[in-house]
């Protein structure tokens, strides 16, 4: 089980608190897209993503974002308890989306990447470290159950 | 992976606007990849590594002025680098995965510091071309 100490889990609880969860979903669900263009495979019926203006103002993207970051939260919510959290998830992710976890890493990257650019300098390396480490704990969790 | 006329044009941008700034980025992103990925401290055993460190600001002028230098002759990375690349293959041996955990730091600096500069297209030719520095970097290392 991955350990969490108070400083961690203010960093985590701070942050979050201040986030737009619509808004950041959003914005670091595009930036994957056009980041890292092999992504798109997953969506491609989610229509106009031709351009990262596309891609940026597609309401599925936004609407996926959303979700995404979202689903996110109840991680935050679970941080002692994110293997059980994330089981049935990353079940689905195996067996009917067929994502390579590697993907999950990618989009982790680029959420903290969202968050520095949101926070400026008052996302320190220590709330850079926290972020990160959170972000490969959920990444984990989420290839967990792939076979 | 190739970088484009707009890339180029993107990553020239942003240094520009970096500017005389660049040795303070590249130690901020030092400092930031040591406390987030402990693991690259193992190449820096005889840095002190400690915050405000004069070795940690020294190295990340150094790291700075490699980038700078490669933006300049961002037409001929292999060329520009060639030297650096000599010295990652046989004297520091640096592991390749690590780059790329340097050059998350850097654009995670380059986001808090100029949030505006870095729409999704620069973060995108920003990540292409830090790849492709760290590939010239590893290219003779077998």
């Amino acid at each position: 089980m991955v350990h969490w100490s108070a400083e961690e889990k203010q960093l985590i609880t701070s942050v979050w608190g201040k986030v737009s969860v619509e808004q950041c979903g959003a914005e670091a669900l595009a930036r994957l897209l056009i980041v890292y263009p092999w992504t798109q495979r997953f969506f491609s019926d989610f229509g106009n993503l031709s351009s990262p203006t596309a891609i940026i103002g597609n309401p599925r993207v936004r609407a996926h974002g959303k979700k995404v970051l979202t689903s996110f939260g109840e991680a935050i919510k679970n941080l002692d308890n994110l293997k059980s959290t994330y089981s049935k998830l990353s079940e689905l992710h195996c067996d009917k989306l067929h994502v390579d976890p590697e993907n999950f890493r990618l989009l982790g990257d680029i959420l903290v990447i969202v968050l520095a650019a949101h926070f400026g300098k008052d996302f320190t390396p220590a709330c850079q470290a926290t972020w990160q480490k959170l972000v490969g704990v959920v990444a984990h969790a989420l290839a967990r159950k792939y076979h | 992976m190739v970088l484009s006329p707009a890339d180029k044009s993107n990553v020239k941008a942003v240094f520009g606007k970096i500017g005389g700034q660049a040795e303070e980025y590249g130690a901020d992103a030092l400092e930031r990849m040591f406390a987030t990925y402990p693991q690259t401290k193992t190449y820096f055993p005889h840095f002190d590594l400690g915050k405000g460190s004069a070795q940690v600001k020294g190295h990340g002028k150094k790291v700075a002025a490699a980038l700078v230098e490669a933006v300049n002759n961002i037409d001929d990375l292999a060329g520009a680098l060639s030297k650096l690349s000599d010295l990652h293959a046989q004297k520091l041996r640096v592991d390749p995965v690590n780059f790329k955990l340097l050059g998350q730091c850097f654009l995670v600096v380059v986001a808090t510091r100029n949030p505006s500069l870095l729409t999704a297209e620069v973060h995108a030719s920003l990540d292409k071309f830090l790849c492709a520095v760290g590939t010239v970097l590893t290219a003779k290392y077998r």
